[in-house]
């Protein structure tokens, strides 16, 4: 059983369901890579696995314990984290303060952590006091998920972080993930970049119409030729 | 040189003192409403008649106080008051937000339905107060009147002109300067403070991180409380307490509020000022202070005044204008308003 596991999660918004007996799993130290075309209900998954959309069915569990009717609030306190797609900043404060902010919850010394996140993000340490709004667009996502750590949370979950960024600047945030991963956090991602991000990702999760369409590692999926004909452009 | 000086004393007692101590009351005002936009995202029109619940709150403390003898001459006894009638005007505040606002905030009302209910709020205030304390003016000014007299000035300087500072204008500033201090503090410094910055930057963001809205929102009012009773007492000391002044001076508020950038805490003080500046500069009369520097065949006819001191509004309303149409989302603002 993994470490977080999200199971045959059906429901939407209103009376129409966009997720169909979707399922996404994610272990720790692993990376789990949600793709698929527009409209896929990528997006819709990762809210749902966070508690931002009800279900109707399906469960959530966080190392075997039952989060499903959890607020995203109190997902945080029980180690989950997530980054969203945009608006993923708090734009006219610092970076420190934005790193602190994501350490809101914790009523202990944050200073240790702050210090772990400025090794990751070398380059916020040296923007730590300038306003995350003027920085460039990795530099925001880097906060942004800098902010996401401060709980030390032990699921990362990320909504298109390389959405809007250069291909090199991409590249540099997969390393970061990668060194995310390797301390022992699972992550869960929703990528656009789908060849990309499958090359780094321990499992694959194609959606197609709310429903998991094929389920493998990353590599399996990209040698996959019906996966590579319908999904990833040939 | 000594006319120089004179007419230096002249703009200085008649423009910029009392352009100081008004921008100082504008600018406490405009933060009230800019932090409740800030964290409530909404203008809030009751403000107005907040500041003068508050300083009428003020009024009966003071009397009470006088009555039993209770002094701090030479400061007003307001003063002494002032704590009190900021917890009373506090309570009031959190208990129409429990009763009123709560309400539309649970139904997610747009912007445009919380300002209206704001109105609303602002004429049951208007005539609460006039109920309880009466349409007329109330002068509850004690203590020394001036730090300096204009006589005192005379013969201290031998001059002509006599620069007259008076104590409930030298309290404005101080004040002002110590509620900015605190409040600044407050938002950089403290943990309660970022947070509160933080939901107002990105509501989302600061919900995922833990921040308990509910608290905010009770903070925000808190402050913005606190700041009205204090402004509409040092307004109320400065001139005189008038229930009807303070739906006037709604509009030097918001134009203040505005042009600094709405939401804005360093706006709204920068803001004050400009406002105030800009009203006591165009609609004072400078032919007396022209009168020391122009040689006397110069000496203008009329009273150099560019705009008569009833219209002072319309300043307000013009600058307020200019900046919706050339720079809207103000001076200190990168979003639009």
């Amino acid at each position: 059983m993994s470490f977080l596991k999200a199971a045959g999660m059906t429901g939407g918004y209103g009376n129409d369901d966009i997720l169909h007996d979707c399922t996404v799993e994610a272990d720790k130290g692993e990376i789990a890579v949600i793709v698929g075309p527009n409209g896929a209900g990528k997006s819709t998954a990762m809210k749902a696995v966070f508690g931002m959309l009800k279900l109707r069915t399906g469960a959530v569990t966080l190392n075997g314990r039952d989060v499903t009717t959890m607020k995203p609030t109190e997902r945080v306190s029980e180690g989950m984290s997530f980054v969203p797609q945009v608006r993923n900043v708090f734009p006219s404060m610092t970076v420190e303060e934005n790193l602190e902010m994501g350490a809101f919850l914790r009523r202990d010394d944050i200073s240790g952590t702050i210090g772990e996140i400025y090794d990751l993000f070398p380059v916020l340490k040296e923007k730590r006091r300038q306003p995350a709004g003027e920085l460039s667009g990795g530099q925001r996502q880097q906060v942004a998920v800098g902010r996401a750590l401060m709980t030390k949370p032990s699921v990362l979950m990320l909504d298109e972080p390389t959405a809007g960024v250069s291909p090199i600047v991409m590249d540099e945030l997969f390393d970061r993930i990668i060194d995310v991963a390797n301390t022992g956090i699972a992550i869960l991602m929703v990528e656009q970049n789908a060849k990309q991000a499958l090359e780094i990702a321990h499992r694959g999760y194609v959606l197609a119409q709310g429903r998991n369409a094929y389920t493998d590692t990353g590599e399996a999926l990209l040698a996959n030729a019906d996966v590579r004909r319908l999904f990833l452009g040939g | 040189m000594e006319n120089i000086l004179n007419a230096l004393v002249v703009i200085t007692n008649f423009a910029i003192v009392p352009g100081l101590a008004y921008g100082s009351q504008l600018a406490l005002g405009a933060l009230g409403v800019t932090l409740v936009f800030a964290v409530l995202r909404f203008s809030n029109f009751a403000h107005g008649e907040t500041m003068s619940f508050g300083a009428m709150l003020a009024i009966f403390v003071t009397w009470a106080l006088q009555s039993w003898g209770v002094s701090i001459d030479p400061l007003p006894t307001a003063l002494l008051a002032l704590p009190f009638a900021i917890l009373g005007t506090v309570l009031f505040v959190l208990l129409t937000d429990r009763v009123v606002y709560r309400f539309y905030r649970e139904k997610k009302s747009d912007q445009v339905i919380f300002i209206i209910v704001s109105i609303g709020v602002m004429f049951v205030m208007a005539g609460l107060i006039r109920f309880i304390i009466g349409p007329s003016d109330q002068v509850f000014t004690d203590g020394a009147r001036f730090v300096i007299s204009a006589g005192d000035f005379r013969t201290l300087t031998g001059l002509r002109e006599g620069l007259a500072i008076k104590t409930t204008q030298v309290i404005t500033l101080a004040t002002a300067a110590i509620c900015v201090a605190l409040l600044f503090w407050f938002l950089q410094k403290t943990r309660t403070g970022k947070s509160m910055r933080a939901y107002a930057d990105n509501e989302d963001l600061a919900t995922l991180s833990g921040i308990d809205a509910g608290r905010v929102v009770l903070i925000a009012w808190t402050l913005s409380a606190a700041l009205a009773t204090i402004a509409g007492t040092l307004y109320g000391l400065d001139k005189s307490y008038k229930p009807f002044v303070f739906q006037e001076l709604l509009l030097p508020i918001f134009a203040a509020a505005i042009v600094g950038g709405f939401g804005s805490p360093i706006g709204a003080i920068v803001g004050g000022y400009i406002i105030a500046f800009a009203e006591v500069f165009i609609t004072y009369a400078y032919k007396r202070f022209l009168g020391y520097l122009l040689p006397e065949e110069w000496m203008p006819d009329g009273l150099v005044q560019l705009l008569a001191t009833d219209y002072k509004f319309a300043v307000a309303f013009v600058i307020l204008v200019l900046t919706l149409l050339l720079r809207p989302y103000g001076l200190f603002n990168k979003r639009a308003a």
